[in-house]
């Protein structure tokens, strides 16, 4: 039966910038898969609720105004908490290379800078998910 | 054999002869994937009416600029948009750029400020000092202009939905210093259209964000003479991904949007519209940039003074600042945007600016350092001291190129307000998600070509380096600058007089509810230290907040 | 590496209210196949107390800020809410962005609404094949108010009627939306007719048009009589009467026992269409009509055989006793 690789792309914070987000939302789109755009000033709380509902396979997080180290860390723990842990949670925008360390070392699985050419976020996600179907 | 039958023969031959060895396997397109010829001639500009389509610098239709003298009379403002963590941090960064001869100041705002939230509110959190300064209140604005003279000086204030606090939060910072306000020069961004359209950061619906405009506009005229009320903006509207045209069109139709506001309101708009000033991007293609300055003036100077009867030559100028373009700048070998900024920069001064920022090398991988910043500014420097172009003004006046692609900008611009005229005006036309909606697919058209590189942007999709280890200093924000606004503002609700904030709070919503111009109680609330986000959860109350109407 | 499930473990913690569990079932439903039976199996029985009130016209109509506005509204009277929100799939890449959430992103801090957005999939019009089963698990989970928001395009919106026990029609003054929901039969359908972004101009004009229209429609006297409404969803206005009507509409059902009849009707044509379904795929997958028809499809090509005389040779093989 068809199966989609669903994803939430959301934009946490104050943070308005969301050209990348909207590129990288259609480019999953065009993909194939399944997207849930949130709209931009999404708290934390937000955002682990919408993935627990949709039961999304993928949160992608979009930040480019530095509060990253918030806002990654909070939503892992509200995921946990909902029992959604298993959802793979990565993200991308503008985030420092010791803060990208730090980040996976919290679970994160993957960021990507400017520059990304979105194919290889494609790759990225069909890469965890292939051995499905 | 000449006159007009050798023209033709000469161009019959031209074109049986062209691309006759191979032409290169390029898209020849501008960057916004506008068609370019490989030549333009004399019939390319058929019928220009020099008077007409051109005139003298600082004449009429001012597409040769809007003073006579140029740059022989005064350079442009040199004015790097800085700030961040606390308004101790940016005052000291404020100092070194005024050390290193810069000749304007420019705020750049955190998020919290920007969205008018205090920095300690929940919503503040992980953000306070991230993207800009923290201003909550009066004092904070009082540290960053200490030992700045603001009679001597412009400021530059990117701040839009609460611009009216941020404007009180100055004027009673210079009146703390003795400066009158009439003395103050400078301009907040103050253009709420294309928050809803580019940037973001709103907070009240349209309809109050434009009664606060023209109580800004009013109270400006008759207190504050030198102030620029609104600097409307193109560079937002481009940076989200539009093309060159249609950041000309979108920013031309706010801009006629708030001379229409004005005029509702009730103000003449030979008495506001010589304050309005424009915000423009530099891109990365040349020609396709003068041609859009060049073409702004013009269509700005006909529409106000046809359309809207301004009679006072200033409300036909269109003056602007500009930024050169953030979003070409890569986080891959990051020097090279050095040269992508300067030419930038060449073309905002080819094409006529009055004031600019250039972008700093790190741009891509935080807030500029010392080090980058100086660079930046070097290079206006260099254009200036070293370059000679600011010998001739509107030097490429006559190119067959420039003056075919001026008025292709401006034939293009005219289609959009249009189709703008026809969705209802532009709030409507937010309201629908039009410009959202062009903005967006013009975005992700460019990251396709990009992809497919039929667009090239070297150190990304050609001549990468492997392994490449990021070699210049970068700016961190001590994560403990949150601490110190929070603790800062918790200090200022001790020690002032709280009665008093109160009841000021309390008048400004009176004010917001009635008609009243907000600016003269806004004041007063500043005078007695209300915090901004105090002040905008008061006018919350009254003016309820905006709902994005999200298109994708 | 997405993670296997246990359709007994998860069922369990459906029973106990888990919304991570509830979300995982959905997705099975929406995958099909023998695990979207047994899900509806195992939930099946817990049914039948939700009422089902389904939303159609066209894109940009209001739909989801409705939705969200009615919301707020039931919230106000303790109503537990389901909210399932198709999306079109693009034919072309298969994938789907699924825009119907952001207008009711200040839902998701409020544990009694769950909203669920679906692509339409495999489905040639409006909804999505599973929002029957769908619904059903909402319904199983407790929620008093199930909302269902088609995609507002084609002919299969007509659907919408065998799935819902109140059908909303909602349009907009603008572009004649009036005589197009006519021609798309909607009319027929529609037991509200909201004419949403009343701040607009023309609206009452508009509204009044199919009031018109309605007029000329034969009903019985003791019959409900479709109703029209003004809203703004944008100003919020007209919605707490356009909420009262849905109530009203509940209420005509249950005292004129057509709820029940209802009720029946959507599982009557629920289970023919699973049968037919299921019978479709099953002569699709037949190895023996493929090879027929590979022997036999030259004797058609041909003219030496009519299709029908050929279907009738198929027909033998296919056995219903
Ligand atoms: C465009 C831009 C703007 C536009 C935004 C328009 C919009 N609607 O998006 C405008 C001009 C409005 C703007 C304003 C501001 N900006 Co700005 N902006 C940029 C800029 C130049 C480019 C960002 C961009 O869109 N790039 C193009 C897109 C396609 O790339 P991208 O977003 O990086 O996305 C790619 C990857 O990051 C990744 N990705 C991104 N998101 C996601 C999500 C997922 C799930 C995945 C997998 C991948 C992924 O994939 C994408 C494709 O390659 C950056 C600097 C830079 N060059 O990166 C500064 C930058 C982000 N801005 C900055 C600042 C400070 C601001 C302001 C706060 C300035 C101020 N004080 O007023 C304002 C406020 C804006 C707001 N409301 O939030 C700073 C942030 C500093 C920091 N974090 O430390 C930057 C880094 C510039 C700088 N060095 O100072 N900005
Ligand atoms: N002016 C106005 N706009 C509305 C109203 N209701 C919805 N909208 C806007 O119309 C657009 C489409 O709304 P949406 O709910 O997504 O429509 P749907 O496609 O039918 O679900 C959005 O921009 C909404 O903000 C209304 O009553 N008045
Ligand atoms: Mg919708």
């Amino acid at each position: 039966m068809s199966r989609k690789i669903r994803v939430l792309v959301a934009k946490p914070g104050l943070d308005g910038h969301d050209r990348g987000a909207k590129v990288v939302a259609n480019a999953l789109k065009d993909a194939g898969m399944e997207i849930i755009y949130t709209g931009l000033h999404q708290t934390a709380e937000m955002i682990a609720e919408s993935a627990v509902q949709e039961d999304v396979d993928v949160v992608g997080l979009s930040i480019l105004s530095g509060a990253h180290m918030t806002m990654f860390p909070r939503v892992m723990d509200l995921l946990r908490e909902k029992g959604a842990e298993h959802i793979m949670v990565f993200g991308g925008g503008i985030i420092p290379e010791e803060d990208v360390e730090k980040l996976e070392k919290i679970g994160v699985s993957r960021i990507f800078g400017p520059g990304t050419d979105t194919g290889k976020i494609v790759e990225f996600i069909n890469g965890r998910f292939q051995d499905e179907d | 054999m000449s006159g007009k039958k050798g023209f033709e023969e000469g161009k019959r031959k031209y074109l049986d002869s062209f691309g006759k060895g191979g032409l290169l396997d390029v898209d020849f397109t501008t960057v916004s994937g506008a068609p370019v010829e490989n030549l333009y001639a004399s019939d390319d500009i058929e019928g220009l009416d020099y008077m007409d389509e051109l005139g003298f610098p600082g004449q009429y239709p001012y597409t040769r600029g809007v003073y006579p003298s140029m740059y022989r009379g005064r350079l442009w403002t040199m004015r790097q948009f800085a700030g961040f963590g606390t308004a101790h941090d940016t005052n000291r960064r404020y100092h070194y750029l005024l050390d290193h001869g810069q000749t304007g100041l420019s705020v750049a705002f955190d998020m919290p400020t920007i969205m008018g939230y205090d920095s300690d509110h929940k919503r503040s959190e992980g953000e306070v000092g991230r993207c800009g300064v923290a201003i909550d209140s009066l004092r904070d604005m009082e540290t960053l202009f200490d030992r700045i003279d603001l009679a001597g000086i412009t400021t530059s204030m990117t701040i839009n939905a609460p611009a009216s606090i941020l404007l009180a939060f100055y004027l009673s910072a210079g009146e703390k210093k003795g400066t009158s306000f009439e003395k103050m020069g400078g301009t907040i961004q103050n253009d709420i259209l294309k928050e809803y359209i580019a940037q973001k950061s709103w907070i009240f619906p349209p309809e109050p964000s434009l009664r606060i405009i023209t109580d800004i506009l009013g109270f400006c005229s008759d207190h504050v003479p030198k102030w620029n009320t609104i600097s409307i903006s193109g560079y937002h509207i481009r940076e989200a991904g539009s093309t060159a045209a249609q950041e000309l069109a979108f920013t031309l139709a706010d801009g006629f949007a708030y001379v229409e506001a004005g005029i509702a309101a009730g103000l003449d708009v030979d008495k506001f519209a010589p304050r309005l000033s424009f915000f423009f991007n530099a891109h990365l293609d040349f020609f396709e940039e003068i041609a859009k300055y060049r073409a702004a003036r013009r269509i700005w100077a006909k529409r106000m003074k046809e359309k809207y009867g301004a009679k006072d030559e200033k409300s036909m100028l269109l003056r602007f600042h500009t930024q050169t373009a953030g979003c070409t700048l890569t986080a891959q070998q990051p020097e090279n945007n050095i040269v992508r900024t300067a030419f930038q920069a060449m073309s905002a001064v080819l094409g006529g600016t009055q004031s600019l920022h250039t972008n700093s090398m790190d741009e891509t991988l935080a807030l500029p350092s010392e080090k980058a910043v100086r660079i930046a500014l070097r290079t206006q420097q260099m254009i200036a001291e070293e370059t000679g172009v600011i010998n001739t003004a509107d030097p490429l006046a006559g190119s067959y190129f420039v003056e075919a692609k001026t008025r292709e900008m401006e034939a293009k611009a005219e289609e959009y307000f249009s189709r703008i005229d026809e969705l209802g005006g532009v709030v409507k036309a937010i309201e629908q998600g039009f410009f959202q909606m062009e903005i967006g697919r013009a975005a992700y058209a460019y990251q396709k070509a990009v992809e497919a590189k039929k667009k090239i942007i070297i150190g990304v999709n050609a001549l990468m380096v492997e392994g490449e280890e990021i070699d210049i200093p970068l700016l961190r924000i001590d994560p403990e600058v949150e601490n110190q606004q929070v603790k800062a503002i918790r200090d200022i609700r001790a020690e002032r007089d709280n009665d008093k904030a109160a009841r000021e709070l309390e008048r400004l919503g009176t004010a917001a509810a009635g008609g009243d111009n907000l600016m003269p109680v806004m004041l007063d609330c500043a005078r007695v230290y209300c915090t901004e986000g105090e002040i905008i959860e008061e006018l919350k109350k009254v003016f309820g907040e905006y709902e994005e109407p999200i298109f994708l | 590496m997405r993670p296997g499930y246990d359709i007994p473990e998860l069922l369990e913690r459906f029973k106990k209210g888990q919304v991570s569990a509830a979300a995982r079932l959905i997705t099975i439903l929406e995958n099909g196949g023998i695990d979207a039976e047994a899900v509806l199996d195992g939930i099946f029985h817990m049914t039948s107390n939700a009422y089902r009130v389904g939303f159609t016209g066209p894109p940009g109509a209001g739909k989801s800020s409705l939705i969200f506005r009615l919301t707020k509204k039931f919230r106000e009277k303790d109503k537990k809410i389901g909210i399932i929100a198709i999306d079109p799939t693009s034919p072309f890449s298969g994938g789907a962005l699924l825009g119907d959430r952001i207008r009711m992103q200040a839902l998701s801090d409020d544990p009694e609404v769950f909203v669920r957005s679906l692509a339409s999939r495999g489905s040639l019009g409006g909804i999505s094949n599973c929002t029957d089963e769908v619904t059903d698990l909402m319904d199983a989970f407790g929620k008093d108010l199930i909302l269902i928001e088609t995609v507002g395009v084609g002919q299969s919106e007509l659907e919408i009627a065998e799935k819902a026990h109140t059908v909303v029609v909602i349009l907009v003054p603008e572009s004649g939306d009036g005589i197009q929901a006519m021609k798309a039969g909607l009319m027929e359908i529609g037991d509200i007719f909201v004419m949403n972004k009343a701040d607009h101009k023309d609206a009452e004009l508009a509204a009044m048009e199919i009031e018109d229209t309605l007029k000329l429609k034969k009903i019985a006297d003791d019959a409900w009589r479709p109703r029209v409404i003004l809203t703004s969803a944008k100003e919020d206005r007209g919605t707490g009467e356009f909420a009262g009507l849905i109530e009203e509409h509940r209420v005509y059902l249950e005292q004129s026992g057509l709820f029940l009849k209802k009720r029946r009707q959507i599982l009557f044509s629920r289970v023919k269409n699973a049968l037919m379904d299921k019978m479709e795929r099953r002569l699709r997958a037949s190895e023996s009509v493929k090879n027929i028809m590979a022997d036999r499809m030259d004797d058609v090509y041909e003219g030496r055989l009519s299709p029908f005389r050929l279907v009738h040779e198929l027909e033998k093989i296919v056995t219903i006793k």
